[in-house]
């Protein structure tokens, strides 16, 4: 198949991205400056993210789509004030997870953020429990321009006016040289920052006139340290069809009012786990020293028995040290608890860790 | 002091007297990004031509160091393990990885001189 390209391809040559292949698309890992750099401009400046790849998909109807979404999602979607944002999943009737998403109600539906590798299936499993009830739209004419960092709200309301009014997990339809942009207050770098929806013809264009505010572009190589410092999941690693939302520590997206009575897929499970405890947690880990320990590190306890494996590990920039999520048996959970780690045949000391590892600065209230 | 000499594996040599130092190149930082660990042989302990002597790091993923000749490590450079970002600053000066004391200097035949891994490593990464 070939390779995909975003309306952003060529800014991101001109750029000196250096690419890689992501979920069929040529993304950029990262530009001239490096993951580090990057990172580190994102956290003091303003970093823009090409998150094109990931689908947009647009569902339209009324209040009988709101019942049908809650027979899929775990959210009080019937309380969701328009305009406001949640994290949930995409879930099997055994809670397995095949995608996290962010839903967004709009005034003629919701808008779903999916991840790229997860959209297409999750068009085809979503358009079969709606029994193709409603128009779904997984958009191809629209580019997702990310810009995160504590610049990013002046850098941004200079261009789209009235964005720095919007509070964390809302958003608004905005104009843009006479086109209508979707801004989210949101992102996944544990940053204030927007998610911007435009038109591919105008991408380009936009993303240009906040590089010349002083944004800089960042590719997928800083995106993973900075999503894994502020202890959010990559779908495919951290989060997968054999893990549960409850397993990985997210019960706290799961709508109160949904658990009493149930009724989504999965319900039966993700009730039954919140009950009895799960017998695996996601945890974070934090390898002594300065030893990385990546995805499928074996994890043991101090006898040496093993009790779970490494899902994400890198290098943290703004920690300075190495990072790490992973699942361990529940009795192993606790923060402080001394574990191993197995790397390159030798087992290396560690301690489970409190999430996230770099604290949040989003924004809640209005400015 | 002889001539740097380069492998294919991206680690640069140098020989005084029966001692080499070693150390990877500077393309083969480009290639890796910001290196961020660095793992060394022990001192004392035996290399063999071609086989792994260290580990290094990027944000990205952990890529084995190979040692481009055989022999005792008699010196390894404890200052990139404490600080494994001078291996992007000066990889083919002050941050070399270890001292090797040579078995056979001969090995260094077989490797390449400046010109031929350069053209080499223009290949390799095109």
């Amino acid at each position: 198949m070939e390779i995909k390209k975003t309306s952003l391809n060529k800014l991101h040559q001109d750029s000196q991205a250096k690419f890689v292949e992501f979920a069929g698309y040529e993304m950029p890992i990262q530009y001239s400056k490096g993951v580090i750099e990057e990172h580190k401009f994102t956290r003091s400046h303003a970093g823009i993210f090409d998150v094109s790849h990931m689908g947009q998909l647009f569902i339209y109807g009324n209040e009988n789509l709101t019942s049908d979404l809650e027979k899929i999602f775990p959210l009080d979607l019937k309380n969701l004030q328009q305009n406001c944002s949640k994290y949930s999943f995409l879930m099997n009737e055994e809670a397995g997870i095949y995608d996290d998403l962010i839903i967004t109600k709009l005034e003629d539906g919701y808008l779903i953020i999916l991840n790229a590798a997860c959209k297409e299936k999750d068009f085809e499993i979503l358009s079969n429990i709606l029994s193709k009830k409603y128009k779904m739209e997984l958009s191809n004419d629209r580019a997702l321009v990310a810009i995160q960092g504590p610049k990013a709200v002046e850098i941004l309301n200079e261009t789209i006016n009235g964005v720095k009014n919007l509070s964390f997990m809302t958003g608004d339809w905005f104009d843009y040289n006479g086109q209508k942009l979707f801004v989210t207050r949101s992102g996944y770098t544990g940053e204030d920052g927007f998610e911007v929806s435009i038109l591919n013809d105008l991408a380009e264009e936009f993303t240009k006139s906040l590089i010349k505010k002083g944004a800089e572009l960042i590719g997928l190589g800083a995106r993973d340290t900075l999503r894994l410092e502020a202890g959010l999941c990559l779908y495919g690693r951290d989060l997968d069809l054999n893990k549960t939302p409850v397993e990985a520590n997210l019960k706290w997206a799961i709508s109160k009012e949904r658990l009493s009575n149930g009724g989504f897929v999965g319900s039966d499970k993700i009730i039954n786990q919140i009950k009895e405890g799960a017998k695996q947690i996601r945890v974070g880990i934090k390898p002594e020293g300065r030893l990385i320990a990546r995805e499928k590190t074996k994890i043991f306890n101090e006898t040496e028995l093993p009790i779970g494996e490494i899902t994400s590990g890198t290098f943290g920039p703004s920690i300075n040290g190495p990072i790490a999520m992973g699942y361990v048996d529940k009795e192993f959970s606790k923060i402080d608890t001394k574990i191993l780690l197995e790397v390159r045949g030798k087992k290396h000391p560690a301690n489970i860790c409190k999430l996230p590892f770099y604290k949040k600065s989003y924004v809640k209230g209005v400015n | 002091m002889s001539e740097v000499k380069f492998s294919k594996e991206h680690e640069w040599i140098i020989l005084e007297g029966d001692v080499a130092t070693i150390g990877i190149t500077q393309h083969a930082t480009e290639m890796l990004g910001d290196i961020v660990f660095a793992e060394l042989p022990e001192k004392g302990s035996n290399v063999e031509k071609d086989g792994t002597a260290g580990v290094v790091e990027s944000t990205k993923a952990a890529s084995d160091v190979y040692t481009p000749v055989s022999g005792e490590v008699v010196d390894i450079n404890q200052s990139i393990v404490d600080d494994p970002a001078k291996i992007n600053e000066d990889p083919e000066g002050t941050a070399w990885f270890f001292k090797l004391k040579m078995k056979d200097i001969s090995e260094l035949d077989s490797l390449m001189n400046k010109e031929e891994y350069d053209k080499f490593a223009k290949e390799s990464s095109s």
